[in-house]
């Protein structure tokens, strides 16, 4: 089995706060159905919370400068890529206004 | 050349793909299982030298390439055994030896297999291409590097950036089950188009043609069409190759020099190839409305089975063009229609179309564009206006013979016109 991660991208700032029940709900009966196979997952707060850094400079918002930014992501466990974009496309963000970029995992932990 | 060089160009041009996806079945590695086919196809050269030619050379070859590949698996599988501390993925388990003797029946699907690996939508539409014409047609990079018009090393990292991805992110080695099965071919037909039509006017140089191009993309079709019996679309892309190829040798003159479809020499196209192109289209056009390649290859049909150009069924070809810009809103389309149309219709009116097209910023730089163009006015009596039309086509051209030809139309039509205004 392989691991991919499944980053989840939305219209700036992506609050999860913005999320009305029923899109809640959704998201939450898609992690119910992967099971297993979904490993971990996480929503973030708005973009405009986020601080970056790069070299020195620590500056206001999100790295990169776009208009969707990353919303949340989560780590499935997949056979191969096919299986996994079975997964990703079942996210309900996709039907949402927003989108999902699938990466595979090179390495990683997780503590405890 | 010899017997034995024949006998290993002839299981080259026809067994590479069914060799090399056997291969990489034992391989789970692309390069690695490339390595090991052009190996034992080096190797075939002494040993039939040596032993005689097989009665079966692909199962000679395969067998080979499969034997070095696991050769190669194990003796990494030693390596990392004495490197404890690298964490490994786990290691594709090799097919046992007694796996080799495959059933006949198994053959075609493997080279499909690899078709529609590398068509996975997750590959970009250049990476699809050029990794069929490597993987499953064997073209040498330097060859595909060549048709992209880009330098050999530019072409050799897009191939293992693409291979590359296929490992890591673990892109399977299978056809995809059947809801997938319309988006994934639809790649594969589009490849394979633009596999031939790459070839039909090459993209540069001094001749018209690649030829070699053109027999991968037909035999391609071919092996689709045993594979998927029952689609329709792939009936179509058949159909469209094999009618545009029987005009292959009338082309250009014995000079190189390019003819129009009007002026070429009808009783030397391969009445044949028409034929069967024919049977494909009437069975694509039943049941159902038909998709792009069935249209288009029953217009290309009907400008092939006319006596002469003047009794081409010029309405039947603006329905059908109808028809196919519906199921395929391509500007390129809606322009080749106004060539049918201006017989139809008139230039005036096919005219007004083309004007129309020429604000669609997609058909900027579209050399076809000012030539069509060009030719409407010539007819309409806009001398002025057709040279410069002609002129404007012929800085976009990018192939010779192309540009000769329209050289030669715009000096026609300035004599003409100065003898008129004499």
């Amino acid at each position: 089995m392989a691991q991919y991660a499944i980053l989840l991208y939305a219209q700036a700032p992506a609050d999860a706060d913005d999320l009305t029940p029923q899109e809640r709900e959704a998201h939450q009966r898609h992690a119910d159905e992967l099971g297993d196979a979904m490993l971990t997952a996480f929503a973030l707060q708005p973009s405009t919370t986020a601080t970056s850094i790069r070299g020195d400079a620590v500056t206001d918002g999100p790295f990169v400068d776009a208009k969707e930014v990353v919303a949340g992501f989560c780590v499935i466990e997949a056979p191969d890529l096919d299986a996994a974009l079975e997964m990703a496309r079942r996210n309900p963000i996709t039907q949402l206004g927003g989108g999902v970029e699938v990466r595979p995992v090179a390495s990683g932990f997780v503590r405890g | 050349m010899t017997d034995v060089e024949a006998a290993v160009v002839d299981a080259h041009r026809r067994r590479w793909a069914l060799v090399l996806a056997s291969t990489a079945r034992v391989a789970g590695d692309l390069d690695l299982a490339e390595e090991c086919v052009q190996e034992a196809y080096a190797a075939a050269l002494t040993s039939w030298a040596r032993d005689g030619i097989p009665d079966n050379p692909a199962a000679w070859l395969t067998t080979t390439a499969r034997r070095r590949a696991m050769d190669a698996v194990r003796r990494e599988r030693v390596f990392r055994s004495k490197l404890p501390l690298l964490i490994e993925p786990e290691p594709e388990e090799p097919a046992d030896e007694g796996d080799m003797d495959e059933p006949e029946d198994a053959v075609p699907d493997e080279r499909l297999r690899l078709i529609f690996m590398c068509c996975h939508p997750a590959l970009a539409q250049e990476a699809q291409l050029a990794l069929t014409l490597r993987l499953v047609c064997g073209v040498p990079t330097v060859d595909i590097a060549r048709a992209f018009l880009v330098p050999e090393t530019t072409m050799a990292a897009r191939l293992t950036r693409a291979k590359k991805k296929i490992s890591t992110a673990r892109i399977p080695y299978r056809v995809p089950g059947a809801a997938a099965l319309p988006d994934r071919l639809r790649g594969v037909l589009g490849v394979i188009h633009l596999l031939f039509t790459t070839g039909y006017t090459a993209p540069s140089g001094t001749s018209l043609m690649r030829t070699d191009l053109m027999d991968q993309a037909l035999h391609l079709a071919r092996m689709l069409r045993e594979l998927m019996p029952d689609e329709r679309e792939v009936w179509g892309l058949l159909a469209l190759l094999l009618v545009t190829d029987a005009r292959r040798a009338t082309r250009v003159d014995s000079r190189g020099r390019l003819l129009r479809l009007e002026d070429q020499d009808r009783s030397r196209w391969d009445r044949a190839a028409i034929g069967e192109a024919h049977d494909l289209i009437v069975g694509g056009l039943r049941g159902g409305r038909p998709g792009r390649y069935v249209l288009q290859a029953a217009i290309a049909s009907l400008y092939a089975e006319a006596p002469a150009y003047d009794q081409t069924d010029w309405p039947q070809i603006v329905t059908l063009y109808d028809a196919l810009l519906k199921v395929w809103p391509s500007p390129v389309v809606a322009l080749n229609r106004t060539v049918a149309l201006a017989r139809v219709s008139g230039p005036a009116r096919a005219l007004a179309d083309v004007e129309e097209l020429e604000k669609d910023e997609r058909l900027a730089g579209y050399q076809y564009l000012p030539a069509i163009k060009a030719d409407l006015l010539r007819r309409l009596g806009r001398a002025r206006a057709a040279s410069a039309a002609y002129r404007q086509a012929m800085e976009l051209a990018t192939n010779e013979a192309e540009r000769v030809f329209l050289a030669e139309q715009l000096s026609d039509l300035e004599e003409a016109d100065q003898e008129a205004g004499r």
